[in-house]
């Protein structure tokens, strides 16, 4: 007794798939889809109906999340394509695994500095400009799939989720140091 | 134009179609309730013309519990039974309560189930019991001003309520006799009732410092459709430290010591309180304390004072604000504006602080007493269909992340905080043994990463898993959350399709089965019958399916239907339709199920042409372009 679930998100916002996602309209497809079907639009419907309203608008979270966040859309592209990432495996780019120390570094020294909010300021905003670069890099892997260009793409998310960790780490520095300076 | 219409006053408008429906502001120190009347929404006072319900509940060594101002009365007399500021105790264990709530005066008693009970002088009551009392005279007052029963009630709760508190809601709700519409959270509440729904497009923060919880919700409106966009918050923060934090200063000043009695506790945080008011309008004020030698100890109190001694109860209503801002992925100027809830932010200085933190001018316009009520008022009309489908649309989140315990006592997040509702994720496990043939699931909540550091939520097995070498079978764990925010978690061995289920059920929240007797209690003493309920709540369900279906195939029966199936339809509706008139609950709920079992196909038709037609017109519109 299941509705359609086989569509992919991108076929249930019915947008083009790709990396390449104009989150405005993304929204909007978002609002609509769940103006017909939320759980509060049933409220007095059978308890069945309740149900498969919430299993529907849950799906529909789901897919707007994922497609609107690029570090899931572009796990999620990946899965589509039969690229599987195992979480455990981490990337063998000695450049990038370098470059990860190095980050690591700059966050435990902005910690201890003189000026420690403009230190983690500073490693955000450098944060940032990496992951702007990974997209327009993803935006052109994923627009000619083949096996060389999707290789390439796992190798980014594997960037991607490092970046995306140190970014949430960063960010925790700086509402502690902020409470600190408030007390 | 549209014609006014124009009804008799005191006429029900229950003759029009139009559901009786109420919004109810559960609060730890206040209750109350409110509704729409002729497209207005406002609270419902008692006999004697007041609005606000003490949320106290005094039990008598015999005869029925004393709820309200009349509790409140007796409070300082007899604060052993005399329960106050219950809300603090729901869904939470017998440890939880010896430790958040230890200035609390009362005897507590284990329970089977882990919830624990308190001890009056007419036998020990779970604090679902009592927010129960608190609902059904709510229930009474609003049944006595609108002259019917209510056909269903938004209830409100802090946004970090956690899911035991609030399936332990529900469980008071139901003890009440109350259907719950949905649970509202509070800030969300607020938000609606300033109106924000009516086109004020942009990004609101709603700080809500109330009695015992302090909330910060941020949501964005757009196009009708209100997005929470994260919610933080501290269930056990809130004007009575404030209070409390008075009194032990006076304690400290007059010389009383630390193991003053209950009744000298109580007149003091009563002092404290009233000085904490005072002071919202006069910079000094003069403290006249009672003594138990029956002196009386006098002292000036100044503003600054005062704010010496709350501002780190207040700053720490400032990271959880930090954590909404973060969460919701702005800065402080993108925000519209900043509504304030709670009677709690009438405080002066949660004022001062509040709009220097966000650098932005406050909105207190509403009595922020009331404006939690209102809000849930104006949801519980839309949701009763008394309200056109074009109407606002609310997606909530979840307050905190849920997780399952893994390996070593860690916590692997299934569901992230902050994620709208409802949702639902699914996750695979393997064995770690050879032969390994059941798997214990342990459900719990909370941004932590060691299991011990969050709530345990639930704990429950799937078993007949076939013996395999560890690591070979695949157990997918789906966490589902509805939106009121509930929980429901399924296991499944992926192979051979070995199921388990639980509707969770929080680890100190009670059982079906104690629920059934605590009812069974009530109803004795309200020489009701626990029968006649039966056949009531069956009667209820039939008349709503009949009706649903109804309406479903009036508007997609032609195109969803073949003649066929349409015939058993209706067959089925006739059936329960005579069933319903007769008096056996049994044979009521299986004509429910025979009915909602031949519907099931074109439920679900309809929903699939639902998400079609949703998207249908915008794709036209963008090839006309």
């Amino acid at each position: 007794m299941q509705t359609d679930t086989t569509q992919n998100y991108f076929e249930l916002f019915g947008i083009p798939v790709g990396f390449e996602v104009n989150a405005d309209d993304l929204r909007d497809r978002y609002r609509e889809l769940q103006r017909a079907m939320h759980p509060d639009k049933f409220a007095s419907a059978s308890e069945r109906e309740r149900r498969l309203s919430v299993q529907l608008t849950a799906n529909i979270n789901e897919a707007f999340q994922t497609l609107l966040d690029p570090l899931k859309r572009t796990r999620y592209l990946l899965e589509l394509n039969g690229v599987e990432i195992n979480t455990q495996e981490t990337t063998k780019d000695t450049e990038f695994l370098m470059e990860q120390m190095e980050l690591r570094e700059s966050l435990e020294e902005a910690r201890h500095s003189d000026d420690p909010q403009a230190a983690v300021m500073g490693l955000m905003q450098n944060v940032e400009s990496r992951l702007r670069d990974m997209t327009v890099k993803l935006t052109a892997l994923f627009a000619d799939i083949n096996e060389t260009s999707l290789q390439a793409a796992a190798n980014l998310y594997r960037m991607m989720q490092f970046i995306d960790k140190l970014r949430r780490e960063a960010e925790d520095l700086e509402d502690e140091l902020a409470m600190a300076v408030d007390d | 134009m549209a014609l006014l219409q124009i009804t008799e006053p005191g006429e029900t408008s229950a003759s029009h179609g139009h559901r009786l429906a109420a919004g109810i502001d559960l609060g730890t120190t206040n209750s109350l309730v409110a509704t729409v009347r002729s497209g207005l929404a406002e609270t419902l006072p008692d006999n004697n013309d007041q609005h606000i319900l003490p949320s106290i509940v005094h039990y008598p060594a015999d005869g029925r519990p004393v709820v309200g101002t009349a509790a409140l009365d007796i409070a300082t007399q007899d604060p052993l039974n005399t329960i106050a500021s219950v809300k603090r105790l729901m869904g939470r264990g017998l440890a939880d309560v010896n430790t958040t709530a230890k200035q609390l005066p009362y005897k507590f008693t284990d329970s089977d189930s882990g919830m624990p009970r308190i001890c009056t002088c007419n036998g020990e009551v779970s604090p679902v019991e009592v927010s129960a009392e608190i609902l059904k005279s709510l229930k009474f007052r609003a049944e006595e001003a609108l002259g019917g029963e209510l056909s269903g009630v938004v209830i409100t709760v802090p946004a970090y309520f956690d899911d035991a508190q609030r399936q332990a809601t529900k469980d008071a709700a139901y003890l009440a006799g109350l259907k719950v519409l949905r649970l509202l959270n509070e800030p969300t509440a607020a938000a609606i009732a300033y109106g924000l729904d009516q086109g004020n497009e942009g990004i609101h923060v709603v700080y809500d410092l109330g009695g015992g919880t302090f909330d910060i919700s941020i949501l964005r409106l757009s196009h009708g459709v209100f997005e929470v966009m994260s919610t933080a918050g501290d269930s056990a923060l809130g004007g009575d430290d404030l209070d409390r934090a008075i009194a032990t200063w006076i304690m400290q000043q007059a010389d009383i010591s630390d193991d003053a009695d209950h009744k000298q506790i109580r007149r003091l945080l009563r002092d404290a309180r009233k000085a904490k008011e005072v002071l919202t309008d006069s910079e000094t004020v003069m403290l006249n304390i009672e003594m138990n030698d029956g002196g009386i100890w006098q002292g000036e109190f100044s503003r600054e004072q005062f704010n010496d001694i709350v501002d780190p109860i207040i700053k720490k209503t400032l990271l959880p604000c930090r954590r909404a801002l973060r969460d919701a992925g702005i800065s402080t100027d993108e925000i519209q504006d900043i509504v304030m809830v709670g009677g709690s932010t009438r405080v002066l200085r949660v004022r001062e602080l509040v709009s220097e933190f966000f650098k932005h001018e406050l909105m207190t316009e509403i009595d922020p007493d009331k404006v939690v009520a209102i809000g849930a008022a104006v949801q519980a009309n839309i949701l009763a269909g008394n309200k056109s489908d074009d109407e606002m649309l609310l997606l909530d989140v979840i307050p905190l992340s849920l997780g399952i315990e893994t390996m070593g006592g860690l916590t692997e997040k299934i569901i992230p905080r902050n994620t709208t509702i409802p949702a639902a994720k699914a996750q695979e496990f393997t064995t770690h043994k050879d032969g390994q043939t059941a798997m214990s699931v342990h459900v719990v909540q909370g941004e932590r990463e060691l299991v011990s550091d969050n709530r345990s939520l639930a704990h429950f097995e799937l078993r007949g898993i076939p013996s395999m070498v560890a690591g070979a079978a695949r157990i997918k764990v789906t966490y589902q959350v509805d939106a009121d925010g509930l929980l429901e978690v399924t296991a499944r061995e992926q192979t051979t399709g070995v199921e388990s289920h639980v509707q969770v059920k929080p680890s100190y929240g009670l059982s079906d089965s104690e629920i059934e007797n605590m009812l069974k209690d009530s109803m004795e003493h309200a020489k009701d019958d626990v029968g006649a309920r039966s056949l009531r709540e069956q009667q209820v369900d039939a008349d709503r399916l009949i009706e649903s279906v109804t309406s479903a195939l009036a508007a997609d029966g032609k195109q969803l239907l073949d003649e066929v199936e349409r015939d058993q339809i209706d067959i089925a509706i006739s059936q329960l339709r005579s069933l319903r008139d007769g008096d056996d609950h049994r044979a009521i709920k299986q004509g429910i199920s025979r009915l909602d079992k031949l519907t099931a196909n074109f439920a679900a038709r309809r929903m699939d042409s639902s998400i079609r037609k949703a998207l249908k017109g915008r794709t036209l519109d963008e090839i006309s372009d």
